[in-house]
């Protein structure tokens, strides 16, 4: 008999107004609703949490770590972007 | 792939080891430390799992409200570090449900100290208190494990475990300090636990084959004869405190080391229940086996409302 295994689903919980929801770890469940159910069970026993996603884990695309260089490197020449690269006159406050 | 590739790639695989970068699921891996650690997590897992049956005997029979709750509370918290870690060999590409079949069929092993049997109430104090306390001297440093979903889970684990070491202890104490009846409860719980709960660390160094790999690796970060070491040295006083006595005449504080002597473990003791032939191996699996049998449909109900769900959604 082919049992059918339930889906795999990543949770993601906010831990309290003004924060953003953050990877927990995973569970199975049914469906959504039993992934929230459970969810609230495993990750949030001591009120870890105001908040739950769960996202179906195969609905996730994710870059591929070989293509990591190509992806990020070019940031990395770009120092420009952050303020630190800039001489700010004494006597300028505030800036 | 070509040798020369598979052997640029392990270098750079130990080198970002050797940093302290950790791996992460979709990192190249060598096949071994991906095996490693498989056989590791999953067993562990399976520890935490198992580890609920010694004290789920107690739960209906706790001698108050409070300790019932207390006690439903930890072992609701080791069903989570079983399936914090179960997640954890996923990421791995393992299989659940053969993870779980191979520990129905035997093949794979667990933490011999929950085939020992819980015969009194002074045992969930003696298990919180020292089983909990071994764990958690071993968990401390998978903190820092080098692959990323095994350390993040036991960063959780951690946090939940000391809060069972405390009950456990508060256990002990009380009964120590109540009638002589139940100091001496207490006592024997201790003297049914202590060497058991040494043997958790695993075999000394000499006879421990994946420690060197493991450490390398860093997998593992302390042997298990130094970490059993830290175990005895911050227990012993704890014992003393609460006017309990330790079962080894040979333990004596040296003072050159800094350390407490102790004596010989009984390692046919533990290759045995190793073997499977401890006091409770057949019960343990047994009742996890009834569990999946008789929980299955359980988990088809699940299914068909889940399903019953959809399409009334759909429609
Ligand atoms: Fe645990
Ligand atoms: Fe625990």
């Amino acid at each position: 008999m082919a049992k059918k295994e339930w889906p795999l689903w990543e949770v993601f919980i906010r831990n309290k107004q003004g924060l953003s929801h953050k990877h927990v770890g995973s569970l199975r469940a049914a469906d959504a609703e039993m992934a929230v159910e459970n969810a609230r069970d495993v990750y949030t026993r001591r009120s870890e949490g105001v908040s739950i996603w769960v996202v179906e884990s195969n609905h996730i695309h994710a870059s591929h770590p070989a293509d990591a260089d190509a992806l990020f490197e070019p940031a990395h020449s770009k120092v420009y972007r952050h303020p630190t690269f800039y001489d700010v006159p004494d006597g300028i406050e505030h800036m | 792939m070509e040798e020369r590739n598979v052997e640029e790639l392990e270098r750079r695989f130990q080198e970002k080891i050797d940093n302290d970068i950790r791996i992460e699921p979709n990192d190249w891996m060598p096949d071994r430390y991906r095996e490693t650690l498989i056989r590791q997590i999953s067993q562990h897992a399976h520890s935490e799992i198992v580890g609920m049956l010694p004290e789920g005997n107690w739960i209906t029979r706790a001698p108050n409200l409070r300790r019932k709750a207390v006690l439903l509370a930890k072992v609701q918290d080791e069903a989570g570090h079983g399936l914090y870690l179960y997640s954890a060999t996923e990421t791995l590409g393992a299989d659940r449900e053969e993870t779980i079949d191979d520990l129905h069929s035997g093949k794979a092993k667990y933490s011999s100290i929950f085939n020992y049997p819980t015969l009194t109430w002074a045992d969930m104090g003696a298990i919180g208190w020292l089983v909990d306390g071994a764990a958690i001297m071993n968990q401390v440093p998978l903190c820092r494990c080098s692959y990323g979903p095994y350390a993040r889970a036991m960063v959780r684990i951690c946090k939940e475990e000391s809060f069972h070491q405390r009950q456990g202890f508060e256990i002990m104490t009380q009964l120590a300090q109540g009638t002589p009846q139940q100091k001496e409860m207490a006592q024997d719980a201790l003297n049914r636990f202590w060497w058991p709960a040494l043997m958790m660390f695993g075999p000394s160094d000499g006879d421990s084959k994946h420690t060197q790999q493991s450490m390398r690796w860093k997998i593992k970060r302390h042997t298990n004869d130094e970490l059993r070491q830290q175990f005895v040295d911050v227990t012993v006083p704890q014992a003393e405190l609460i006017g309990l006595t330790i079962p080894d005449e040979d333990l004596k504080w040296n003072e050159e080391l800094g350390h407490y002597d102790f004596g010989p473990i009984n390692w046919d003791e533990f290759w045995n229940v190793v073997a499977g032939n401890g006091p409770c191996n057949k019960d343990r699996i047994d009742t996890r086996r009834r569990a999946k049998e008789e929980g299955e449909w359980v988990r088809e109900a699940a299914n068909a409302y889940a399903e019953k769900r959809r399409m009334k959604k759909a429609s």
